[in-house]
Protein backbone atom coordinates (compact mmCIF):
# COMPACT_ATOMS: atom_id res chain seq x y z
CA UNK A 1 0.00 0.00 0.00
CA UNK A 2 1.54 3.27 1.23
CA UNK A 3 5.31 4.00 1.03
CA UNK A 4 6.56 6.70 3.30
CA UNK A 5 9.83 8.57 3.95
CA UNK A 6 10.43 9.09 8.04
CA UNK A 7 13.14 10.50 10.55
CA UNK A 8 12.25 7.79 13.05
CA UNK A 9 10.19 4.53 13.38
CA UNK A 10 9.82 3.13 16.84
CA UNK A 11 8.35 -0.71 17.08
CA UNK A 12 6.70 -0.85 20.28
CA UNK A 13 4.70 0.76 22.76
CA UNK A 14 6.15 0.12 26.75
CA UNK A 15 7.46 2.34 28.54
CA UNK A 16 10.33 2.14 26.56
CA UNK A 17 8.94 2.66 23.45
CA UNK A 18 6.51 5.49 24.51
CA UNK A 19 9.33 7.60 26.24
CA UNK A 20 11.62 7.08 23.74
CA UNK A 21 8.71 8.87 21.18
CA UNK A 22 8.09 11.79 23.73
CA UNK A 23 11.88 12.35 23.56
CA UNK A 24 11.95 11.79 19.74
CA UNK A 25 8.89 14.06 19.10
CA UNK A 26 9.77 17.13 21.32
CA UNK A 27 13.13 16.84 19.41
CA UNK A 28 11.36 17.92 16.36
CA UNK A 29 11.69 14.32 14.92
CA UNK A 30 8.06 13.08 14.21
CA UNK A 31 8.29 9.50 14.98
CA UNK A 32 6.36 6.94 13.88
CA UNK A 33 5.59 4.39 16.78
CA UNK A 34 4.09 0.97 15.46
CA UNK A 35 2.34 0.47 18.89
CA UNK A 36 1.35 -3.34 17.81
CA UNK A 37 -2.26 -3.89 16.77
CA UNK A 38 -2.78 -6.02 19.55
CA UNK A 39 0.02 -5.17 22.62
CA UNK A 40 -0.43 -1.34 22.52
CA UNK A 41 1.03 -0.47 25.88
CA UNK A 42 2.94 -3.48 26.63
CA UNK A 43 3.03 -5.45 29.77
CA UNK A 44 1.98 -2.84 32.15
CA UNK A 45 -1.79 -3.03 29.92
CA UNK A 46 -2.32 -6.20 31.57
CA UNK A 47 -1.15 -5.37 35.75
CA UNK A 48 -2.89 -3.52 38.34
CA UNK A 49 -1.27 -0.93 40.62
CA UNK A 50 1.73 0.03 39.88
CA UNK A 51 2.99 0.91 43.58
CA UNK A 52 6.80 1.77 42.34
CA UNK A 53 6.57 4.41 39.64
CA UNK A 54 8.39 7.54 41.01
CA UNK A 55 6.12 10.51 40.95
CA UNK A 56 2.67 8.62 41.76
CA UNK A 57 2.21 8.81 45.74
CA UNK A 58 -0.71 6.38 45.48
CA UNK A 59 -0.01 4.30 42.69
CA UNK A 60 -1.18 4.39 39.18
CA UNK A 61 -2.74 1.72 37.43
CA UNK A 62 -1.00 0.22 34.51
CA UNK A 63 -3.22 0.77 31.91
CA UNK A 64 -3.76 4.69 32.71
CA UNK A 65 -0.22 5.05 33.42
CA UNK A 66 0.34 3.69 29.24
CA UNK A 67 -2.45 5.27 28.13
CA UNK A 68 -0.93 8.48 29.94
CA UNK A 69 2.02 8.05 28.17
CA UNK A 70 0.81 7.63 24.91
CA UNK A 71 -1.19 10.72 25.17
CA UNK A 72 2.03 12.84 26.04
CA UNK A 73 4.00 11.06 22.79
CA UNK A 74 1.12 12.35 20.86
CA UNK A 75 0.78 15.74 22.15
CA UNK A 76 4.22 16.25 20.70
CA UNK A 77 3.71 15.01 16.72
CA UNK A 78 4.23 11.64 17.71
CA UNK A 79 2.31 9.27 15.26
CA UNK A 80 1.08 5.88 16.83
CA UNK A 81 -0.17 3.43 14.86
CA UNK A 82 -1.64 0.16 16.19
CA UNK A 83 -0.18 -1.79 13.78
CA UNK A 84 3.05 -4.65 14.01
CA UNK A 85 6.52 -4.54 11.96
CA UNK A 86 6.41 -7.82 10.46
CA UNK A 87 9.55 -7.46 8.87
CA UNK A 88 12.37 -5.27 8.72
CA UNK A 89 15.82 -4.22 6.55
CA UNK A 90 17.85 -2.76 8.90
CA UNK A 91 21.32 -2.88 7.49
CA UNK A 92 21.18 0.22 4.58
CA UNK A 93 21.45 3.78 5.50
CA UNK A 94 17.62 3.61 4.55
CA UNK A 95 15.77 1.32 7.07
CA UNK A 96 12.62 0.00 5.78
CA UNK A 97 9.97 -1.44 8.20
CA UNK A 98 7.11 -2.96 6.86
CA UNK A 99 3.83 -3.59 8.64
CA UNK A 100 1.16 -6.22 8.76
CA UNK A 101 -1.48 -3.35 7.77
CA UNK A 102 1.42 -3.29 4.40
CA UNK A 103 2.52 -0.11 5.10
CA UNK A 104 5.81 0.22 4.47
CA UNK A 105 8.22 3.27 6.17
CA UNK A 106 11.72 4.24 5.44
CA UNK A 107 13.45 5.95 8.15
CA UNK A 108 17.02 6.85 9.15
CA UNK A 109 16.56 5.32 12.13
CA UNK A 110 14.98 3.18 14.05
CA UNK A 111 14.85 2.23 17.78
CA UNK A 112 13.41 -1.21 18.89
CA UNK A 113 11.14 -1.80 22.21
CA UNK A 114 9.60 -5.07 21.24
CA UNK A 115 9.98 -5.59 25.25
CA UNK A 116 9.05 -9.23 26.26
CA UNK A 117 6.68 -11.95 26.34
CA UNK A 118 5.36 -14.77 29.12
CA UNK A 119 7.71 -17.39 28.98
CA UNK A 120 5.66 -20.68 28.86
CA UNK A 121 5.78 -23.80 31.07
CA UNK A 122 6.53 -26.04 27.99
CA UNK A 123 4.23 -28.25 28.76
CA UNK A 124 2.15 -30.24 26.08
CA UNK A 125 -1.19 -29.40 27.33
CA UNK A 126 -0.84 -25.61 27.59
CA UNK A 127 -2.02 -24.97 24.63
CA UNK A 128 -5.15 -26.78 24.66
CA UNK A 129 -5.94 -25.42 28.30
CA UNK A 130 -4.94 -21.75 27.43
CA UNK A 131 -8.50 -20.15 28.25
CA UNK A 132 -9.81 -23.12 30.34
CA UNK A 133 -8.63 -22.69 33.28
CA UNK A 134 -4.80 -21.87 32.23
CA UNK A 135 -4.14 -18.20 32.06
CA UNK A 136 -1.13 -15.51 32.15
CA UNK A 137 -3.75 -12.50 33.13
CA UNK A 138 -4.81 -12.53 36.68
CA UNK A 139 -6.67 -9.01 36.18
CA UNK A 140 -8.19 -10.53 32.91
CA UNK A 141 -8.84 -13.86 34.42
CA UNK A 142 -8.99 -13.91 38.09
CA UNK A 143 -12.96 -12.69 38.18
CA UNK A 144 -13.89 -16.10 36.75
CA UNK A 145 -12.71 -18.21 39.23
CA UNK A 146 -14.29 -16.92 42.78
CA UNK A 147 -14.09 -19.34 45.56
CA UNK A 148 -12.09 -21.79 43.66
CA UNK A 149 -8.85 -23.01 44.54
CA UNK A 150 -6.06 -21.65 42.14
CA UNK A 151 -2.76 -22.55 41.70
CA UNK A 152 0.25 -19.44 41.05
CA UNK A 153 3.27 -20.81 39.29
CA UNK A 154 6.73 -18.67 39.76
CA UNK A 155 8.44 -16.83 42.54
CA UNK A 156 9.37 -12.98 41.30
CA UNK A 157 7.39 -9.75 42.11
CA UNK A 158 4.98 -10.56 38.82
CA UNK A 159 3.82 -13.85 40.52
CA UNK A 160 3.38 -12.21 43.91
CA UNK A 161 1.53 -9.19 42.13
CA UNK A 162 -0.54 -12.41 40.49
CA UNK A 163 -1.35 -14.05 43.79
CA UNK A 164 -2.03 -11.16 46.26
CA UNK A 165 -4.71 -9.92 43.39
CA UNK A 166 -6.19 -13.57 43.01
CA UNK A 167 -7.12 -14.00 46.99
CA UNK A 168 -10.02 -11.42 46.11
CA UNK A 169 -11.58 -13.53 44.08
CA UNK A 170 -10.66 -17.06 45.04
CA UNK A 171 -10.82 -19.47 47.75
CA UNK A 172 -7.54 -20.53 48.23
CA UNK A 173 -4.02 -19.68 46.11
CA UNK A 174 -1.17 -21.51 46.48
CA UNK A 175 2.12 -20.10 44.74
CA UNK A 176 4.14 -23.00 43.17
CA UNK A 177 7.73 -22.24 43.26
CA UNK A 178 10.68 -24.43 41.97
CA UNK A 179 13.50 -23.26 44.87
CA UNK A 180 13.48 -22.56 48.77
CA UNK A 181 12.97 -18.92 48.67
CA UNK A 182 11.35 -16.15 46.54
CA UNK A 183 13.26 -14.24 43.99
CA UNK A 184 10.65 -11.53 44.54
CA UNK A 185 11.36 -7.94 45.97
CA UNK A 186 10.64 -8.30 50.30
CA UNK A 187 7.80 -6.50 50.53
CA UNK A 188 5.99 -8.70 47.86
CA UNK A 189 6.87 -11.57 49.34
CA UNK A 190 6.04 -11.00 52.76
CA UNK A 191 2.74 -9.90 51.73
CA UNK A 192 2.50 -13.42 50.00
CA UNK A 193 3.92 -15.34 53.20
CA UNK A 194 1.74 -13.33 55.56
CA UNK A 195 -1.08 -13.99 53.41
CA UNK A 196 -3.77 -15.99 55.17
CA UNK A 197 -5.51 -17.61 51.61
CA UNK A 198 -1.96 -17.67 50.34
CA UNK A 199 -0.08 -21.14 50.77
CA UNK A 200 3.41 -22.01 49.28
CA UNK A 201 4.10 -25.23 47.25
CA UNK A 202 8.50 -24.86 47.74
CA UNK A 203 10.53 -26.67 45.68
CA UNK A 204 7.95 -27.87 43.75
CA UNK A 205 7.18 -27.48 39.51
CA UNK A 206 4.39 -28.61 37.57
CA UNK A 207 4.54 -31.69 35.92
CA UNK A 208 1.58 -31.99 34.52
CA UNK A 209 -2.21 -29.53 34.53
CA UNK A 210 -4.75 -31.84 34.37
CA UNK A 211 -8.20 -31.95 32.37
CA UNK A 212 -9.61 -32.73 29.78
CA UNK A 213 -12.15 -29.59 28.85
CA UNK A 214 -10.79 -27.41 31.44
CA UNK A 215 -8.10 -27.88 34.20
CA UNK A 216 -9.49 -29.81 37.69
CA UNK A 217 -5.32 -29.92 38.85
CA UNK A 218 -1.96 -30.45 38.84
CA UNK A 219 0.36 -32.54 39.07
CA UNK A 220 3.56 -30.67 41.20
CA UNK A 221 7.19 -32.99 41.39
CA UNK A 222 9.43 -31.97 44.10
CA UNK A 223 12.60 -30.46 42.63
CA UNK A 224 14.68 -32.15 45.42
CA UNK A 225 12.83 -35.57 45.75
CA UNK A 226 11.60 -36.18 42.37
CA UNK A 227 8.27 -37.26 44.31
CA UNK A 228 5.19 -36.15 42.85
CA UNK A 229 1.26 -34.98 44.21
CA UNK A 230 -1.44 -33.61 42.92
CA UNK A 231 -2.83 -30.39 43.78
CA UNK A 232 -6.78 -29.88 42.84
CA UNK A 233 -7.28 -26.61 41.26
CA UNK A 234 -9.54 -24.90 38.49
CA UNK A 235 -7.53 -22.11 37.53
CA UNK A 236 -3.43 -22.18 36.89
CA UNK A 237 -2.14 -18.58 36.49
CA UNK A 238 1.82 -18.64 35.12
CA UNK A 239 3.84 -16.24 35.62
CA UNK A 240 7.66 -17.92 35.19
CA UNK A 241 8.97 -15.16 33.74
CA UNK A 242 9.45 -13.11 30.19
CA UNK A 243 11.63 -13.84 27.21
CA UNK A 244 12.37 -11.08 24.89
CA UNK A 245 10.95 -10.08 22.01
CA UNK A 246 13.38 -10.29 19.34
CA UNK A 247 12.06 -12.61 16.57
CA UNK A 248 12.00 -9.65 14.10
CA UNK A 249 15.45 -8.93 14.47
CA UNK A 250 17.41 -12.13 14.37
CA UNK A 251 20.39 -12.76 12.54
CA UNK A 252 20.24 -8.89 11.84
CA UNK A 253 20.79 -7.25 15.11
CA UNK A 254 23.30 -9.09 17.23
CA UNK A 255 21.71 -10.71 21.04
CA UNK A 256 22.92 -12.83 23.17
CA UNK A 257 22.35 -16.63 23.77
CA UNK A 258 19.25 -15.91 25.43
CA UNK A 259 17.24 -13.63 22.70
CA UNK A 260 18.38 -10.21 24.33
CA UNK A 261 19.56 -7.43 22.09
CA UNK A 262 23.20 -6.51 22.47
CA UNK A 263 23.81 -2.73 22.91
CA UNK A 264 27.13 -0.53 23.71
CA UNK A 265 26.59 0.41 27.31
CA UNK A 266 25.56 2.73 28.67
CA UNK A 267 24.68 3.93 24.50
CA UNK A 268 21.64 2.15 23.42
CA UNK A 269 23.62 1.69 20.14
CA UNK A 270 23.08 -2.12 18.16
CA UNK A 271 25.77 -3.23 15.93
CA UNK A 272 24.02 -1.49 13.12
CA UNK A 273 24.46 1.99 12.89
CA UNK A 274 21.01 4.00 12.95
CA UNK A 275 19.42 0.87 14.54
CA UNK A 276 19.14 1.48 18.49
CA UNK A 277 17.55 -0.88 21.71
CA UNK A 278 15.82 -0.39 24.62
CA UNK A 279 13.86 -1.82 27.41
CA UNK A 280 12.72 -5.46 28.68
CA UNK A 281 14.35 -6.51 25.02
CA UNK A 282 17.83 -5.13 26.41
CA UNK A 283 17.76 -5.79 29.87
CA UNK A 284 17.98 -9.52 31.68
CA UNK A 285 18.58 -7.59 34.85
CA UNK A 286 16.33 -4.67 36.28
CA UNK A 287 13.06 -5.01 33.72
CA UNK A 288 10.97 -2.17 35.42
CA UNK A 289 8.88 0.42 33.76
CA UNK A 290 11.05 2.85 35.14
CA UNK A 291 14.72 1.53 33.47
CA UNK A 292 12.67 0.64 30.60
CA UNK A 293 11.59 4.49 30.41
CA UNK A 294 15.02 5.15 31.08
CA UNK A 295 16.69 3.65 28.25
CA UNK A 296 13.47 4.83 26.01
CA UNK A 297 14.93 8.39 26.66
CA UNK A 298 18.64 7.44 26.13
CA UNK A 299 17.54 5.53 22.68
CA UNK A 300 15.68 8.56 21.62
CA UNK A 301 18.63 11.32 22.50
CA UNK A 302 20.92 8.73 20.65
CA UNK A 303 19.18 8.70 17.86
CA UNK A 304 18.77 12.04 17.60
CA UNK A 305 22.40 12.68 17.88
CA UNK A 306 22.99 10.21 15.12
CA UNK A 307 20.57 11.92 12.92
CA UNK A 308 22.21 15.40 13.10
CA UNK A 309 25.88 13.62 12.50
CA UNK A 310 24.13 12.26 9.59
CA UNK A 311 22.71 15.95 8.71
CA UNK A 312 26.46 17.43 9.30
CA UNK A 313 28.43 14.75 6.89
CA UNK A 314 25.84 15.62 4.36
CA UNK A 315 26.26 19.31 4.33
CA UNK A 316 29.73 18.99 4.32
CA UNK A 317 30.14 16.41 1.02
CA UNK A 318 27.74 18.95 -0.30
CA UNK A 319 29.42 22.17 0.51
CA UNK A 320 32.56 19.93 -0.47
CA UNK A 321 30.89 19.15 -3.89
CA UNK A 322 30.20 22.70 -4.45
CA UNK A 323 33.99 24.27 -4.07
CA UNK A 324 34.87 21.42 -6.28
CA UNK A 325 31.75 21.88 -9.08
CA UNK B 1 -19.90 4.21 10.35
CA UNK B 2 -21.07 1.05 12.72
CA UNK B 3 -19.66 0.47 16.17
CA UNK B 4 -20.52 -2.70 18.44
CA UNK B 5 -23.36 -2.33 19.98
CA UNK B 6 -24.10 -4.07 24.17
CA UNK B 7 -25.91 -7.26 24.91
CA UNK B 8 -27.08 -8.28 27.89
CA UNK B 9 -28.12 -11.30 29.76
CA UNK B 10 -31.80 -9.88 29.10
CA UNK B 11 -30.97 -9.46 25.48
CA UNK B 12 -28.89 -12.19 24.73
CA UNK B 13 -31.21 -14.50 23.31
CA UNK B 14 -33.34 -11.65 20.85
CA UNK B 15 -30.04 -10.00 19.74
CA UNK B 16 -27.51 -12.72 19.28
CA UNK B 17 -29.84 -16.44 19.49
CA UNK B 18 -32.19 -14.92 17.26
CA UNK B 19 -30.41 -12.33 14.87
CA UNK B 20 -30.95 -12.84 11.33
CA UNK B 21 -27.23 -12.01 10.76
CA UNK B 22 -24.60 -13.50 12.33
CA UNK B 23 -23.55 -12.93 15.60
CA UNK B 24 -19.40 -12.01 17.08
CA UNK B 25 -19.87 -11.55 20.95
CA UNK B 26 -17.00 -9.74 22.35
CA UNK B 27 -17.12 -10.91 26.05
CA UNK B 28 -15.02 -8.00 27.59
CA UNK B 29 -14.82 -6.06 31.36
CA UNK B 30 -13.78 -2.83 31.96
CA UNK B 31 -10.52 -4.21 34.50
CA UNK B 32 -9.17 -6.33 31.24
CA UNK B 33 -6.21 -4.76 29.30
CA UNK B 34 -6.01 -6.85 26.18
CA UNK B 35 -10.04 -6.35 25.89
CA UNK B 36 -9.23 -2.54 25.25
CA UNK B 37 -6.18 -3.13 22.97
CA UNK B 38 -8.45 -5.01 20.67
CA UNK B 39 -11.54 -2.59 20.99
CA UNK B 40 -10.47 -0.46 18.24
CA UNK B 41 -9.92 -3.65 15.87
CA UNK B 42 -13.73 -4.53 17.03
CA UNK B 43 -14.88 -1.15 15.93
CA UNK B 44 -12.85 -1.39 12.61
CA UNK B 45 -14.53 -4.50 11.61
CA UNK B 46 -17.95 -3.33 12.67
CA UNK B 47 -17.60 -1.07 10.11
CA UNK B 48 -15.95 -3.41 7.47
CA UNK B 49 -18.63 -5.62 7.99
CA UNK B 50 -21.44 -3.61 8.53
CA UNK B 51 -25.15 -5.45 7.03
CA UNK B 52 -23.36 -8.53 6.98
CA UNK B 53 -22.10 -9.93 10.32
CA UNK B 54 -23.56 -7.88 13.60
CA UNK B 55 -20.50 -7.61 16.43
CA UNK B 56 -21.56 -6.95 19.90
CA UNK B 57 -19.90 -6.52 23.51
CA UNK B 58 -21.40 -8.33 26.49
CA UNK B 59 -19.39 -6.75 30.13
CA UNK B 60 -18.78 -9.92 31.63
CA UNK B 61 -19.21 -7.80 35.12
CA UNK B 62 -23.10 -7.05 35.07
CA UNK B 63 -24.11 -10.63 32.90
CA UNK B 64 -22.88 -13.46 34.62
CA UNK B 65 -25.22 -15.69 33.30
CA UNK B 66 -24.28 -15.22 30.08
CA UNK B 67 -20.55 -15.42 30.92
CA UNK B 68 -21.55 -18.70 32.73
CA UNK B 69 -23.25 -20.53 29.91
CA UNK B 70 -20.89 -19.79 27.61
CA UNK B 71 -18.22 -21.23 29.81
CA UNK B 72 -16.30 -18.42 29.62
CA UNK B 73 -12.88 -18.06 32.27
CA UNK B 74 -10.57 -16.00 29.89
CA UNK B 75 -10.96 -12.56 28.17
CA UNK B 76 -11.51 -11.19 26.16
CA UNK B 77 -13.08 -13.96 24.16
CA UNK B 78 -15.14 -13.54 20.96
CA UNK B 79 -17.72 -16.09 20.40
CA UNK B 80 -19.27 -16.43 16.79
CA UNK B 81 -22.93 -16.76 16.05
CA UNK B 82 -24.75 -18.41 13.34
CA UNK B 83 -28.64 -19.35 13.25
CA UNK B 84 -28.91 -19.34 17.32
CA UNK B 85 -25.38 -21.79 17.63
CA UNK B 86 -22.17 -21.08 18.47
CA UNK B 87 -19.64 -22.30 15.72
CA UNK B 88 -16.04 -20.93 17.07
CA UNK B 89 -14.72 -19.14 19.72
CA UNK B 90 -11.14 -17.14 19.84
CA UNK B 91 -10.01 -16.88 23.62
CA UNK B 92 -7.41 -13.85 24.28
CA UNK B 93 -5.92 -11.14 21.98
CA UNK B 94 -5.94 -11.49 18.45
CA UNK B 95 -4.48 -9.55 15.48
CA UNK B 96 -7.29 -8.64 13.28
CA UNK B 97 -6.48 -10.90 10.17
CA UNK B 98 -7.11 -13.61 12.67
CA UNK B 99 -10.53 -11.94 13.70
CA UNK B 100 -11.47 -11.29 10.42
CA UNK B 101 -10.87 -14.84 9.10
CA UNK B 102 -12.87 -16.51 11.46
CA UNK B 103 -16.09 -13.91 10.71
CA UNK B 104 -15.59 -14.63 6.68
CA UNK B 105 -16.15 -18.40 7.90
CA UNK B 106 -19.46 -17.59 9.31
CA UNK B 107 -20.56 -15.70 5.49
CA UNK B 108 -19.73 -18.91 4.11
Amino acid sequence: MSNQEVELVIIGSGPAGYTAAVYAARAGLAPVVLAGSVTAGGALMTTTEVENFPGFVDGVQGPELMESMRAQAERFGARILLDDAVSVDLEGPSKVVETGAGETFRARAVILTMGSAYRKLGLPEEERLTGHGLSWCATCDGFFFREQEIVVVGGGDSAMEEALFLTRFASKVTVVHRRDEFRASRIMAQRVLDHPKIAVAWNSEVAEIIGAEKVHAVTLRDTITGAERELSATGVFVAIGHDPRSELVTGVVDTDVDGYVLVEHPSTRTNLPGVFAAGDLVDHTYRQAITAAGTGCAAAQDAQHYLSALDESTTIELETEEVFA
Amino acid sequence: MSAPTPVTDATFQTEVLNADLPVVVDIWATWCGPCKQIAPLLDQLATEYDGRVKIVKLDADQNPETVRAAGVTSIPTLGFYKNGVRTDILIGAHPKPVIAEKMEALLV
